[in-house]
């Protein structure tokens, strides 16, 4: 049987299944594919927030959310073309965001009267003409498995385990994805118990073969790589990409790179992935609470190395007071802060950007800190080296603000090579600084740049002391006189206020837009794509991202000043609108959604069409 | 390699050149602690101790947290680091973590270590980082004016306690003891001899070494370690604990009790075979915990000296050669290497 062939410029998948059904691995593997087939791509998954939730309920499903196309895409989509539903309880809890006329994939196996009930289904929905608004496949994919997997010598369960596989299988033929790498993924996967890596690897054939044979699919779809430029790729999350954003920082700096992390959902992976990084020379410590990891690497950094630690909101708050000592004693420090849904615990695997003025403000006394903010899953690389960058030479604590979105996120990367990169390296103080040859001054500054030296202990002749109490302008000695506060505080205020940030660049592609989309941190992706949007229908909006929210742009008064409107769209209650207004006296139009979860192109389309109608 | 450092505190910082004195290890800065405060003999003791490690002082680092003992540092002529309240544990954790070559100094108080600071100083110990923590034990508050602190006895009367304290106090010697320390030690701010000898082991102690030093606050709590001083009381209740030696005094002697704890007995009213015999090496922490009880009721008996001295490897070896194994397997990192890792694919 010749199947037919169908052309389509981009697609967008959610595999939901129950949290033991392994439906981020499948859409890992899905995504590995795709990404090694040439198509751009962005991903999305969704957690649940119970580690072990009930099996079969509403708050056990996890899925993940793929957008592929021939074109370079922004966002891993605002609805699901194709919806693979592993249980009663994958369906009703994806189907709101399914537009009608989406493929859905149900796994008809476990639409049983016990689990339907689980989830208050009166009637099997893949019975009844429920979903007839949609293109509704019911495969028995667990008791195709289990046959499938007859000869194996493995037990009913484990066999039943494999049926993410078969889904996989399926969906890789329905979508001609190439099958070789996820083959050779579950050898590796599975080396150590060789029937269970045979076991599902055929059950992953047997899914291709299925969709290839069975009449229930009569065509499958082609989607063309996307033209990307020349280079490496791989696909990458965002909390990847800062870990190895700041292993290629303590590279590029040449210093030892220390971690104090305390376990916070969403940044841990941070610290799992630099714990297995130990050839760089990289220490990473697991403290025993958020003020001991940042505590930790700041007495690292005191002693010469890159300091960092990682967190996420909950944790900022408790480290704040060491942030601050880190602002007065002047020693670099890196803080990642991966936002979460606040206030207090909030809802830990949900994203926001509501720790900016927390970041920026939360600490006692004048205690300016810069701030920057990754745009992509992929930009965290770039973004952990400009903080590092930026810590080193004007020895000062620099805030990341990462979020839930950006650090499990992913997306194809163009790997630079090393020699792409900045050296960002600092050499420590070693000789002394006083007029008369002999004496060191640990706060006499560098006349551009305002840093202090940043002399380490095992120097000779450079022993000193600093700490938190006011210290005397050159010498560092505690002092107590008015005015030499009133120095210190507009000198460490000068520092962070002179660092060499780019200028604001504003994407307007007739350059006769009098809108002004603004946008900082993780909306980069559905704004830039809403933008795209209007100007498809005609509409003129300029587009600028600020990656740099402390100190802004030499350039950003003028930019705001020179469009009609300004509209800022953020996921907390208009934050950064806040400090434009009082900086810049702009009268900027905000939007705001503080749902957990990121915007949607679609949704900000229509936000930006109607600002532009009200000119 | 790492038991080949066991007793060798000191064994990776670099040796001074010439010879050292006290003049070398003071500070520039005024000492600024109420006058006739305890703090200045223990300051006097360590800046004359510190010659006589032989290590090169640049290499020397002493940490504090807040509180009048925290400003410990700016008077020692070293590296130096006066932190946040409570913290200095976990931020010389970082420093002695990465920088094996140093000697790194805790300086801290009851109400640092114990109250603000006491999670961190619980790990600390049972980590066993390479670091000797001196806590100021003056069973007060004097920064803040007199409040009472968590080694404060019950029913103390301050400022914040005007019916009197209602807690029971830490025994921090009991406490490091719980918390897996491998070196506990007690001495007392007035007798230097002994503050020295003290201030010896810790130094060659590799790992966490924990002395606390009862400190007269002669403004907020004077005379609280009185009875220890006091020439006619003082060898009647001090039980000076020396390895392999009997754990008596001339009047007072250590047994084992039926209870399973030990014992104050009157000295002749046993035979001399069945006075403890000390040992601070003794891998089972039960009787170090024991003798660190005998200080109830108070100033009854009072043990002083090391109560325990066991090796194991440090955390800052132990965090190395995992570096070092790691760059022995798979040698050193490159980071193309890795950037280019995982799944990667070409577009030409
Ligand atoms: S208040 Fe007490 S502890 Fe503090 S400096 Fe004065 S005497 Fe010493």
């Amino acid at each position: 049987m010749t199947k037919q062939v169908q052309q389509l410029d981009r697609v967008i998948i959610r595999f939901a299944g129950d949290s033991g059904d392994g439906m981020q691995l499948t859409g890992d593997r899905f995504t590995a594919e795709t990404a090694s087939f040439g198509n751009d791509l962005s991903t999305l998954p969704n957690f649940p927030a119970e580690i072990r939730a009930p099996a079969g309920t509403l708050p056990g499903v996890s899925s993940f959310q793929l957008h592929f196309a021939d074109h370079d895409i922004l966002t891993p989509g605002d609805a699901p073309n194709v919806l693979v539903a592993m249980n009663p309880a994958a369906l009703k809890a994806n189907l709101s965001d399914l537009p009608r006329g989406a493929d859905i994939i149900a796994n008809a196996d476990e639409f049983t009267k016990r689990n339907l009930q689980k989830v208050g289904y009166d009637v099997n929905p893949l019975e009844d003409e429920s979903l007839a608004e949609w293109r509704l496949h019911s495969v028995p994919l667990t008791s195709l498995t289990v046959k499938a997997l007859e000869e194996f010598d493995i037990s009913k369960k484990d066999a039943e385990r494999a049926k993410n596989m078969f889904a996989l299988g399926l969906l890789s033929w329905l979508y001609g994805r190439p099958v070789e790498a996820t083959i050779k993924f579950i050898e590796t996967k599975f080396a150590k118990k060789p029937a269970i890596a045979k076991s599902n690897v055929a059950a992953f054939n047997a899914g291709y073969n299925y969709g290839e044979t069975t009449e229930a699919f009569s065509v499958s779809y082609e989607i063309k790589p996307a033209p990307l430029s020349a280079g490496v790729y791989r696909n990458i999350s965002g909390n990847q990409a800062l870990a190895l954003g700041l292993v290629a920082a303590s590279v590029q700096s040449k210093l030892p790179l220390f971690l104090g992390s305390y376990p916070i959902t969403p940044a841990s992976d941070i610290l799992h992935e630099l714990s297995k990084h130990k050839r760089f020379g990289i220490r990473t410590f697991q403290a025993e609470d958020e003020i001991a990891g940042v505590g930790a690497a700041l007495g690292a950094a005191f002693g010469g190395a890159l300091g960092v630690t990682t967190t996420s909101g909950p944790g900022v708050a408790l480290k704040a007071e060491t942030v601050g000592l880190a602002v007065t004693t002047e020693l670099p420090l890196i803080v990642v802060d991966v936002q979460r849904a606040g206030p207090s615990t909030g809802m830990p695997t949900k994203t926001e950007q509501t720790d900016l003025l927390m970041a920026l403000f939360g600490r006692n006394g004048e205690s300016p800190v810069p701030v920057i903010a990754p745009a992509t899953p992929s930009d965290c690389f770039d973004a952990a080296v400009e903080a590092a960058r930026i810590a080193i030479k004007y020895r000062t604590p620099v805030m990341l603000l990462s979020d839930g979105y950006l650090a499990n996120g992913s997306e194809p990367w163009k790997v630079p090579s090393q020699a792409e990169l900045p050296d960002i390296s600092v050499p420590y103080t070693t000789e002394p600084n006083g007029d008369d040859g002999t004496t060191f001054l640990p706060f006499k500054r560098d006349a551009e740049t305002l840093a202090r030296p940043w002399a380490i202990p095992g120097t000779p002749g450079l022993e000193h002391r600093i700490g938190g109490i006011e210290k005397a302008d050159g010498t560092g000695n505690i002092s107590y006189d008015p005015s030499n506060h009133d120095l210190m505080v507009r000198l460490r205020q000068a520092k962070i206020d002179g660092i060499d940030v780019p200028d604001l660049e504003v994407d307007d592609p007739d350059g006769d837009a009098r809108v002004l989309v603004l946008g900082w941190g993780s909306t980069y992706g559905p704004i830039a794509a809403a933008a795209r949007r209007v100007r498809r229908g005609g509409g003129k909006v300029a587009q600028a991202h600020l990656r740099h929210l402390n100190p802004f742009p030499k350039n950003i008064g003028e930019v705001l000043k020179s469009y009609d409107k300004v509209l800022l769209p953020e996921i907390n209650l208009g934050q950064l609108a806040l400090l434009l207004r009082a900086k810049f006296l702009v009268d900027i139009i905000s939007y705001n959604r503080v749902r957990g979860l990121p915007f949607k192109a679609e949704e900000l389309a229509g936000v930006i069409q109607e600002v532009i109608d009200s000119e | 390699m790492s038991e080949s450092l066991n007793g060798k505190g000191l064994a990776l910082v670099p040796k001074a050149e010439g010879k050292q004195t006290l003049k070398d290890f003071k500070s520039d800065q005024e000492v600024r602690w109420c006058p006739g405060c305890g703090d200045y003999a223990i300051l006097a003791a360590v800046q004359s101790f510190m010659p006589e490690l032989g290590i090169k002082r640049e290499n020397t680092v002493f940490v504090s947290g807040i509180g009048c003992s925290s400003r410990f540092p700016y008077y020692m002529n070293t590296y130096g680091f006066h932190s946040i309240h409570g913290r200095a544990p976990a931020i010389a954790t970082g420093l002695a973590a990465s920088r094996p070559d140093l000697s790194v100094w805790v300086i801290t108080g009851d109400g640092d270590a114990l109250s603000i600071g006491g999670n961190h100083l619980i790990h600390a110990l049972r980590r066993n980082v390479n670091l000797n923590i001196l806590l100021f034990n003056n069973r007060i508050y004097g920064l803040t004016k007199g409040q009472y602190s968590p080694t404060s006895e019950v029913g103390k009367i301050t400022k914040s306690t005007p019916m009197g304290s209602l807690d029971k106090p830490f025994n921090p010697i009991s406490l490091a003891v719980g918390a897996e320390a491998g070196f506990v030690a007690r001495t007392i701010d007035s007798d230097r001899k002994h503050l020295h000898s003290v201030l010896r082991e810790a130094a060659a102690h590799r790992g966490t070494s924990l002395v606390e030093i009862y400190q007269n606050c002669n403004i907020f709590n004077d005379n609280a370690f009185e009875d220890l001083k006091d020439p006619e009381k003082r060898d009647v209740i001090t039980l000076r604990l020396e390895h392999g030696q009997p754990i008596a005094n001339a009047t007072q002697a250590v047994r084992l009790a039926p209870t399973g704890g030990l014992e104050v007995v009157a000295r002749d009213s046993i035979s001399p075979e069945e006075i403890l015999v000390h040992d601070v090496h003794n891998p089972d922490p039960s009787l170090a915990f024991a003798l660190s009880r005998l200080d109830e009721p108070a100033f009854q008996h009072v043990p002083i000296g090391i109560f325990r001295s066991v090796d194991r490897p440090s955390y800052d070896h132990l965090m190395s050669e995992q570096l070092e194994m790691a760059v022995a397997q798979r040698g050193p990192g490159d980071l193309d290497e890795l950037l280019q890792g995982g799944d990667t694919w070409k577009i030409n």
